[in-house]
């Protein structure tokens, strides 16, 4: 097919995208076409480049000069404005849908309407009948004046999409495009059915999709072609109906040479230092998991499957509904866990989002480093602020944070360097479980080896080290051992030389299998 | 040396002048006020007697005062204080006029009631995780109806005297007592601020609950206690209050409330910038009292106190968001 007649028959093409953040490729050459009533599946990893497509779409990044692109054939010029894309008739549903739990399914639905348009009089007895006539269109049963927070979770995904439409139809003509951003995680199968219901009424009704996701099966039950991009690049372009999964996983995963040189040695553990039992909350069933003194365990999975969810239950940040654990000899209930106690009993954890949970962006390094150790400065009745001082300053010179001022706001550091302080005032306490949530989230190249520097050290004293992570490569430079969850349970575990950022990856992605077939 | 080393320098070494100067920056301010005022009416405004009478009549506000900046730091409100500072001072002559009861009885007891209701502000606030500005704002108009109630919404005189001598008429240096045991307790709660740990706690509270929560801080108990300590403050106002009058009246103590939070928040931009502290609060206190005294000698009318306060009170929290939000983006 020439790139001429492409264009004619597209709702939408890109070519040559690229996008460099800093030093760092996130993109290169990307072309991307979806076909007038198409439904086009996006494939990736995480850091495949997925997301910054979307969010150039989105208008939230500008592309690399060179980038084109055409909706229903007319060239528009990048980056795209918010009103230009409105009226372009593109439409997002993102993974957080954007409503409002405590209002009604009404007001949600015209949120966005209104907030364009200024009306001195709405007549809500006429919106909500023509609010119930849309979902009837699309053979929804959801009642207008119910508040969000009522809704199921795949009502609410609904809503969010057929609210999307709308905004396609007050545009009128143009693409007519609908972007569902990753809409399925945490919806179990029959709810799936549902939701892809709504997608085929809605390309019924003439418009384009182009559906992200990490699950294989429901892009090739849904999709008529898909676009699989690896590294920045576009790995594969495929028809549905001619693909097979193993051949899509393979485009998916890529069969590069693994490049984790940096993986620890063997080495021999100590004796089991932390037991997890019969851990069940959140996302996560029956979970157990035993770390030796001086392990590494990462945790994974795809969006949902509960991985992340572990590390936050063990430090007592969430509930957990039950689960026992122990560290040496002391045991604890997971159901009634507090951090206080957690931090107590030896266990410090890294939270994955560093400015909400990790530092106070306004307080000083001094501050943000010191607060856990406070007491060990309390000579007398005086805490003594010049050895709180001296200690953030030896702490900032064993981990090269930069600048070399512990006086600064915490906040003007790089993510990196604010990752190193974090690290320095969790390890001081020569912690006996050590849980990691993306422990290199936001941190750049060089501190990220730093970071893993640091980590392998924590295990070498004898820690016992829970890394929970979505990003493959560093779970392989990093972990002894790594799980693999589904739907809540473990369904993968790889150790010693079978770790490698492409099994990982694949076992992910084969990861819901397994889980369908143990009947989860 | 290269250029743009010199003009980072040039820029850190102006930086620095910058903060030195916002630290006094309101030290210099009142000075100028003084100054202004005494080249105006330098007779009576100027008198040694004008001053310790500021000095001391004002220590019940500067008490307020550092009452709310206490919960401020932990990022919460007390909008009960004043109704605090009222009921506790109804309760001494309640107690003592009325009842008989000796002085030191009605005292403490008042400080107890300070108590009950930082108590009972704690309890809403953290079993029902409502907003502190509407449990306080609620409990300073319902500890009102109480004071009215006890009083018969009468002003009682007559309290024992000794109260008062402890109070406003012993002088130490021409100043009343009052006064310093204002500094007492503004000097506790610098030391707590910035040499305990629990002043480390508190100000990690304010800033990102999260953050301490997970940092193993046990955030519920160290707000329940700012709200107990901020009503042991306005308890201790109350008896101030009446010490300084020799009387307790129903509804005056609330007029209180507004000056305590604009001294809060314009203490906030001096001293320790972007921070809630007990010296910048004091100083602040009596800049604002010495800006109304020196009016009023001009004989300008009563009103221009609201003016003057509620103007100050909205401009000091402007000033502090822009020192804070500086200090977000740059240093």
């Amino acid at each position: 097919m020439a790139p001429g007649d492409a264009v004619g028959a597209s709702a939408l093409r890109l070519e040559n995208v690229s996008k460099h953040f800093g030093g760092a490729r996130a993109l290169s050459g990307v072309t991307l076409d979806v076909g007038h009533g198409e439904v086009h599946g996006l494939l990736g990893q995480n850091g495949s480049g997925k997301s910054t497509l979307i969010k150039i779409l989105a208008g939230f990044h500008e592309p690399d000069p060179g980038a084109r692109l055409w909706i229903g054939g007319v060239p528009m010029s990048l980056p795209l404005a918010p009103a230009d894309i409105r009226k372009a008739g593109i439409a997002f549903v993102h993974q957080h849908l954007g409503l409002v739990p405590s209002l009604t399914v009404l007001e949600n639905l015209l949120a966005g309407e209104y907030a364009v348009a200024m009306r001195w009089f709405i007549n809500w007895r006429a919106e909500a009948r023509k609010a119930r006539e849309l979902f009837r269109r699309f053979g929804l049963s959801l009642d207008p004046l119910v508040a969000v927070e009522r809704l199921s979770s795949v009502e609410r995904a609904l809503l969010a999409i057929v609210r999307a439409f709308m905004q396609l139809e007050a545009a009128g003509a143009g693409a007519r495009l609908l972007v569902l951003d990753e809409p399925t995680p945490f919806l179990p199968a029959e709810d799936v059915g549902r939701l892809f219901h709504l997608v085929r009424g809605i390309v019924a009704e003439g418009a384009s999709v182009i559906f992200v996701s990490h699950d294989i099966d429901e892009v090739i039950e849904i999709t008529d072609r898909i676009t699989v991009l690896r590294d920045g690049r576009l790995a594969g372009s495929l028809v549905t109906a001619e693909a097979d999964k193993a051949e899509i996983v393979t485009k998916i995963v890529g069969r590069a040479v693994d490049l984790e040189s940096l993986r620890p040695p063997v080495r021999a553990f100590g004796p089991d230092r932390a037991v997890i039992a019969d851990l069940a909350g959140r996302g996560v069933k029956d979970f157990y998991l035993r770390v030796r003194a001086g392990e590494v365990v990462g945790l994974t999975g795809l969006i949902g499957s509960g991985y992340d969810d572990v590390v936050t239950m063990i430090f007592g940040t969430e509930t957990a509904d039950r689960g026992y654990l122990a560290i040496d000899r002391d045991e604890f209930d997971l159901a009634t866990f507090a951090p206080h106690e957690a931090i107590k009993a030896g266990i410090v954890f890294i939270p994955g989002d560093r400015l909400n949970q990790g530092v106070v962006a306004t307080l000083t390094v001094t501050e943000n480093v010191n607060l856990p150790v406070l007491d060990r400065f309390n000579g007398g009745f005086f805490l003594s602020r010049s050895a709180l001082r001296r200690r953030a300053e030896a702490l900032n010179e064993a981990l090269d944070v930069r600048p070399r001022n512990p006086d600064c706001p915490i906040g003007s550091l790089s993510g990196g360097n604010q990752q190193k302080v974090v690290l320095s005032k969790w390890f001081q306490m020569a912690p006996k479980l050590v849980l990691l949530e993306e422990p290199t989230q936001g941190v750049d190249v060089g501190a990220r080896e730093q970071v893993f520097a640091e980590i392998h050290k924590m295990a070498v004293t004898g820690a016992a080290i829970v890394c929970a992570s979505s990003d493959h490569e560093q779970l392989a430079a990093i972990c002894d051992r790594v799980l693999v969850l589904a739907k809540g349970r473990v369904v993968a575990s790889l150790e010693g030389a079978a770790i490698s950022k492409a099994a990982i990856a694949e076992s992910c992605y084969l990861s819901l299998d397994v889980a369908e077939g143990v009947g989860l | 040396m290269t250029m743009s080393d010199m003009t980072a320098q040039r820029h850190e070494r102006r930086q620095l002048w910058v903060d030195r100067s916002e630290r006094i920056g309101l030290i210099v301010a009142w000075l100028v006020v003084i100054a202004a005022f005494g080249i105006a009416r330098p007779g009576p405004f100027l008198s040694w007697a004008n001053f310790s009478t500021i000095f001391g009549s004002q220590a019940v506000l500067v008490v307020l005062t550092l009452g709310l900046i206490i919960p401020l730091t932990s990022g919460d409100f007390d909008l009960s204080i004043a109704g605090n500072l009222t009921l506790s001072a109804m309760t001494i002559a309640v107690l003592n006029v009325y009842l008989k009861l000796p002085i030191s009885f009605a005292i403490l007891a008042a400080l107890g009631v300070g108590c009950l209701i930082g108590a009972i502000n704690a309890v809403v606030v953290l079993f029902f995780r409502i907003n502190s500005l509407i449990v306080t704002l609620g409990m300073g108009t319902f500890i009102h109806g109480v004071t009215l109630w006890i009083s018969n919404s009468n002003t009682i005189s007559g309290v024992d005297f000794a109260l008062p001598t402890a109070v406003i008429v012993t002088r130490l240096f021409g100043i009343p007592l009052a006064f310093y045991y204002a500094l007492l307790v503004a000097a506790l709660i610098w030391y707590v601020f910035t040499f305990t740990s629990a002043g480390q706690q508190l100000l990690f509270v304010g800033r990102g609950r999260e953050v301490a929560r997970l940092s193993g801080i046990r955030v519920d108990r160290v707000r329940a206690a700012t709200f107990l300590v901020s009503g042991l403050l306005g308890g201790l106002a109350g008896v101030l209050y009446t010490g300084t009058t020799g009387s307790a009246d129903p509804s005056s103590g609330l007029s209180y409330l507004l000056p305590a939070f604009a001294a809060a928040f314009l203490g906030a931009t001096s001293i320790t910038p972007g921070r809630f502290n007990p010296i910048g609060s004091v100083i602040a206190v009596y800049f604002l009292v010495t800006g109304i005294s020196g009016l009023s000698i001009l004989g300008i009318s009563t009103f221009v106190q609201d003016l003057f306060y509620g103007g100050a009170l909205v401009v000091a929290v402007a000033l502090s968001q822009i020192v804070r939000g500086r200090q977000e983006r740059t240093s």
